[in-house]
């Protein structure tokens, strides 16, 4: 069961390797949509460290988005999805291995871009350890959410915009501990509650987003 | 199972008490077509009611004169938003336990009310706080995380409607309900928190000690009467559905025939 896992977790990243440039397409559209915020809002690094934490964490948000549309619709089209829900491994357990990947090809760049950019917006020392760890405890709710969302839509024709307008409500206490950690580190406020709570809802997630979205695949996959 | 031992009554029918009783659309529609004008007479009477009581018989605030009457829509509709949203849960876990037919009606009818309370919400909030805190609006931890009902009422009813077929339609929107509910919470928790952080002086709207009763009276009437409305447009909803739903089955045998 575990090997099945793991191979499962595996053809996933070879995929996402063999993917090229479409896979590191999340990262890209993360480091072009901070750039944006310079632009939007001047360049004055006073205010470019206040919005710092906020504007890493909301385009982190829209890049955990973008290829979520594609989690379970390529193996739909293909059929693959339909032997993966008849095999050995739970589907709940398959629904955790797509979101590992996604996690590791989407989440995991992310939080390895995010400093550099943060240091772009002119964020504190401080700032750039725990804008780290909360990306790294956050995102992975973003992908086990996302995996929700996507296994919802998954035989729809027009998917994508509904991902977002599905999913996004449900990314926002995420946003708002994930910042609030940011936050506090710069503002030396302390952090632990706020990555204590991400924490809490990354054990959450891992255990009942698997289970949502695996019940909403039975319904959409027949 | 509880139908069986506690629901049944002597001529072998399913009880009223029993949640399948109205599984029968046929039997729905009876119960409807007698409560409809019952419904709609008290809707108009409690709404009436309510607004001479709150816009002539209270007196006006003290400190916030006439503008404070906004209450009476703003607050029952907060609360009917509220109520709906759990009822489409409710109505949601039936679905997807049971897989009761009306319950998914229901649900399905439900939220366009729900999201039209939650607007009218937000309006009147935005209305009211216009002169109270002299702008249109101000990230409040309360009117953002309706902001945000507002927006899971809106994935839902997208979402219900972007499957060709209802009944599937259904269930996957049964298990966003589910999911929204689940998340409600903590996202009421999260803002709550995050409005403390941003903004720790923000000016609190009805947290008065007390309320007098004669608003309080007038502000019941009218909860009562928006929950009267609620039923009262949800019936002709249902109905249409299960017709909607009829013609579709009539069409799909004659297309098979």
């Amino acid at each position: 069961m575990v090997s099945v896992f793991l191979r499962l977790i595996g053809r996933e990243l070879t995929l996402a390797v063999r993917g090229g440039i479409g896979t590191l397409m999340a990262v890209v559209f993360f480091v072009i949509a901070v750039t944006l915020f310079p632009l939007g809002v001047g360049p004055e690094l006073g205010l470019l460290s206040r919005i710092a934490a906020g504007a890493v964490w909301v385009a982190a948000l829209l890049a955990a988005l973008l290829s979520l549309d594609r989690l379970f619709v390529a193996d739909h089209e293909d059929g693959s999805l339909e032997q993966l829900m008849l095999g050995v491994l739970p589907l709940e357990f398959v629904v955790l291995a797509k979101a590992v990947a996604h996690w590791l090809t989407t989440g995991l760049p992310l939080a390895a871009a995010a400093p550099v950019l943060a240091l772009l917006l002119n964020m504190s020392v401080d700032g750039l350890v725990i804008l780290i760890v909360s990306l790294l405890l956050g995102t992975p709710i973003l992908s086990l959410i996302g995996a929700v969302g996507a296994a919802l839509t998954v035989g729809l024709r027009r998917g994508g915009a509904l991902i977002a307008l599905l999913v996004l409500p449900l990314y926002v206490p995420v946003l708002i501990f994930g910042v609030g950690a940011v936050e506090g580190a710069v503002l030396d406020v302390g952090v632990h509650a706020n990555l204590s709570i991400l924490a809490g809802g990354l054990v959450g997630a891992l255990v009942l987003g698997p289970l949502a979205a695996s019940a909403a695949l039975r319904m959409t996959v027949e | 199972m509880a139908t069986r031992t506690t629901g049944a009554t002597r001529r072998g029918r399913v009880g009223w008490t029993s949640i399948h009783f109205f599984a029968n659309p046929a039997r729905f529609l009876r119960v409807a077509r007698a409560t409809y004008p019952w419904a709609a007479g008290a809707t108009a009477a409690l709404i009436v009611a309510g607004l001479v009581l709150g816009l002539y018989v209270a007196p006006p605030d003290y400190q916030q004169g006439d503008a404070y009457r906004i209450i009476f829509v703003h607050v029952p509709a907060a609360w009917m938003s509220l109520f709906v949203y759990v009822v489409i849960a409710l109505c949601s876990v039936a679905s997807l336990v049971w897989r009761h037919p009306l319950a998914d009606l229901v649900a399905k009818s439900s939220a366009p009310v729900g999201a039209a309370f939650t607007f009218i919400t937000l309006l009147s909030g935005s209305l009211w706080g216009q002169p109270m805190w002299g702008t249109w609006w101000v990230w409040d931890a309360r009117l953002t995380s309706m902001l945000i009902l507002f927006f899971l009422y809106l994935g839902y009813i997208a979402l219900h409607a972007a499957f060709d077929d209802p009944a599937k339609g259904a269930r996957v929107a049964a298990i966003l309900a589910l999911v929204g509910v689940v998340n409600v919470p903590i996202v009421k928790f999260s803002v709550d928190w995050w409005n403390t952080l941003h903004q720790p002086a923000t000016i609190s709207k009805i947290d008065a000690p007390s309320i007098d009763s004669s608003m309080i009276a007038p502000l019941l009437l009218m909860a009562a009467g928006f929950m009267a409305y609620y039923v009262t447009v949800l019936i002709p909803r249902v109905r249409a559905e299960i017709a909607s739903r009829r013609i579709r089955n009539l069409r799909l045998a004659q297309v098979s025939r």
